[in-house]
């Protein structure tokens, strides 16, 4: 008995992962990587870079304010490409800014400084240098961004000074709060709701899409695989075979749970690195008590694979109503709704805060539950855990309950839908 | 013993009935051959014999053991081999052998198992390549090692020969005479008469799910005065 379930086990995985199933997973984990990588570089070259531009000042250089605007270049580092008094070079200076490379051109306007001083405003052109239409395009020119507000802030510090005795930082922010967060049964002191929220959303990102991506690849797999044995009469073949049915359902299940779990391996590999890509100077909310220790985790890996064998359990009832490999494939259509219905829920609104009917239904899938575990897990609300996990395990055993009794009847060989067929050929034959 | 004995086998799909009321019964170490046009019902007699399908009524025994009752003693020592079957493609034949032997036997005695369907399968070297890569030939060959190498009691082979070139077909045919010289009863369905009067000792006829005529080839072919089993088959249906 055990033997022969080791048997269907080792057979499954030898079938299931192979490099045509295990290839698009890992492209997928290495996608991740990639974008966590390019996002995560690209934002980092930005807020390091200095400004390099281009200048002309038609209001001469030694006034007060539109010093503000050299100095403020000097202090990042800028690199100066073009410099000129006369505004007929700007044809030349929007040449030199095109070939350099160079982020903008500032045109400083005649009469900025006393424009200022008089309590107008100061007027500035800037010639924005775009490179390429990509969606990081418009990052590149932020240093610049970056040095204009900066000027901005020191000149008004400038105006502040000159008229009054008070610290100009506290006439522009002249309140200070101190934050205190509270989460459930906890208080975050010194977090506001932006950070825990951040914190929370960047840990709760990751379940929701692996449980998604990894039930809807295994998902068509399996229900292919089962189209494929039936139309091999593989399935036909070791139903003859002095087995018992329930050890060839739990076979099947168990070998292609063990996949599921190696996909599910892959890809943790992948969003590991684009999570760590991306947090730049993030909050580690763990000196909260809002982190996962060893049981925590394990909780949720037992509800990871609880929900993969739910999900199993569901494509094999699924596919034992395709008759073959191409039938199969439409039916992968629910299973995927399945996974995508919970996903979007955790992704943009939470659990709590739908209506009870929505909730029902959300806990009636089973896939939510691993989905929203960290987050439940972290905010203290083991109830929902717990529950979740007997849940998983009744819907579990359910499904393996009717995989063996379709597997016991003639669903399995003749499907649905061919009666049809059948009766047409019969009526035929009886005239 | 009797190797099988069907009485009175009714089996409908809902309401379409597709074998009405078929009786007949194996000798032991006997070849027979159910005949008869596509959708006469031969395929699902078959599978209603090996466990697969559900009885609608009758009463079915291979070697004393009720298919009903005890499916799982009828599954040790029986075989099927399904028309147009496949192997599992990511699986060298060998490999398949293997899979299919460890539900039988362990040790050194499935080792014997698997050497018996190598050699039954005559592949050479391609035994060790993938199923994926066989031709149809190659693939059947497999098949019918996999079925015979368990030393079923009863072999139970549907439309074996069918869609295979001259050569293959005659091959496999001459396995299935030596497999019954060893002793095992085999149980055939096609629809190639001339392949049937050949193999069988006896046959029955079987047309839109019940049987119109049966014995050995010659009695029948006496009995209608009829040159071969077609001519005998056509006599039968149009009276
Ligand atoms: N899965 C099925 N559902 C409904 N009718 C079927 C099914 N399989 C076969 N039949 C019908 O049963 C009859 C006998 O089919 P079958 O046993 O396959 O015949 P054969 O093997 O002699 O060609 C046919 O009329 C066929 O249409
Ligand atoms: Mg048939």
């Amino acid at each position: 008995m055990i033997s022969h379930l080791w048997h269907l086990i080792k057979k499954e995985v030898r079938e299931l992962l192979t490099p045509a199933t295990v290839i698009p997973i890992v492209i997928m984990a290495i996608i991740f990587a990639s974008i966590g990588n390019l996002t995560g570089g690209a934002v980092e070259d930005t807020l390091s870079a200095s400004p390099v531009i281009g200048i002309i000042n038609l209001d001469g250089d030694n006034e007060t304010y539109s010093a503000i605007i050299y100095d403020t270049a000097i202090a990042m580092n800028a690199s100066i490409v073009f410099e000129s008094d006369d505004i007929n070079d700007l044809q030349e200076g929007l040449d030199v800014v095109r070939e350099r490379g160079a982020m903008a051109l500032i045109v400083i306007g005649p009469d900025y400084n006393e424009s200022i001083s008089s309590g107008e405003k100061g007027n500035l052109t800037v010639y924005w240098n775009m490179k390429g239409t990509g969606i990081f395009s418009s990052m590149s020119s932020a240093p610049v961004d970056i040095m204009l507000s900066e000027v901005s802030r020191s000149t008004t510090y400038a105006l502040i000074e000159e008229s009054s005795d008070l610290d100009p930082e506290n006439i522009t922010s002249p309140i200070v709060y101190s934050s205190t967060t509270l989460l459930g049964d906890k208080e975050l002191v010194g977090l506001g709701p932006e950070t825990v929220a951040g914190f929370l959303q960047s840990q709760s990102f990751t379940m929701p899409m692996l449980i998604m991506i990894i039930i809807v690849m295994l998902g068509g797999i399996i229900i292919s695989s089962m189209g494929q044995e039936k139309e091999n009469k593989t399935l036909e073949t070791l139903l003859t075979l002095p087995v018992n049915r329930t050890v060839i359902v739990s076979g099947k299940l168990l070998g292609s749970a063990i996949v599921g779990l190696v996909f599910a391996g892959i890809y943790m590999v992948g969003m590991n690195i684009y999570m760590d890509n991306l947090m730049i100077g993030d909050v580690d909310l763990s000196e909260f008590g809002i982190s996962m220790g060893t049981a925590e985790t394990a909780l949720v890996g037992l509800m990871v694979v609880l929900a993969i064998v739910c999900a199993l359990g569901i494509c094999m009832i699924l596919g034992a109503f395709a008759m073959n490999y191409k039938a199969a494939q439409s039916l992968t259509i629910p299973i995927t709704f399945l996974a995508l219905i919970p996903f979007f829920v955790t992704m943009f609104t939470d659990y709590q805060s739908l209506s009870p009917i929505l909730q029902a239904l959300m806990f009636a899938i089973p896939f939510t539950h691993p989905m929203m575990a960290t987050n439940n897990i972290m905010v203290g609300n083991m109830e929902l855990v717990y529950y979740g996990i007997a849940y998983l395990a009744i819907f579990a055993l359910a499904t393996v309950f009717i995989t063996v009794r379709l597997y016991k009847s003639d669903i399995l060989l003749t499907g649905v839908g061919t009666t049809v067929k059948g009766s047409r050929t019969r009526r035929r034959m009886r005239k | 013993m009797d190797a099988l004995v069907v009485k009175d086998l009714y089996k409908a799909y809902g309401n379409d009935v597709a074998v009405g009321g078929v009786s007949f019964d194996v000798k032991d170490g006997e070849i027979f051959g159910l005949i008869g046009p596509n959708g006469a019902g031969k395929t699902t007699t078959l599978r209603v014999i090996s466990t697969l399908l559900t009885v609608t009524s009758g009463e079915l025994t291979v070697y004393g053991k009720s298919v009903t009752e005890e499916p799982n003693e009828v599954r040790k020592i029986i075989s099927y081999l399904p028309e147009d079957a496949g192997a599992y493609k990511n699986l060298t034949g060998r490999q398949y052998l293997e899979f299919i032997a460890g539900f039988f036997t362990s040790g050194s005695t499935k080792k014997e198992m698997v050497d018996r369907g190598v050699g039954i399968a005559n592949l050479g070297e391609r035994i060790d390549s993938k199923v994926d890569t066989y031709s149809k030939g190659m693939m059947r060959r497999l098949l019918i090692a996999r079925a015979i190498m368990t030393q079923p009691k009863l072999a139970i082979l549907d439309e074996v020969t069918s869609g295979l070139d001259v050569i293959n077909a005659t091959e496999i045919r001459g396995i299935i005479k030596d497999l019954s010289k060893e002793g095992t009863s085999v149980l055939l369905s096609s629809h190639n008469m001339f392949e049937v009067e050949y193999l069988c000792d006896r046959v029955a006829l079987i047309d839109k799910g019940k049987i119109v005529a049966d014995g050995a080839p010659d009695e029948l072919k006496k009995e209608y005065s009829a040159n071969n089993i077609e001519e005998v088959f056509i006599k039968v249906v149009r009276g």
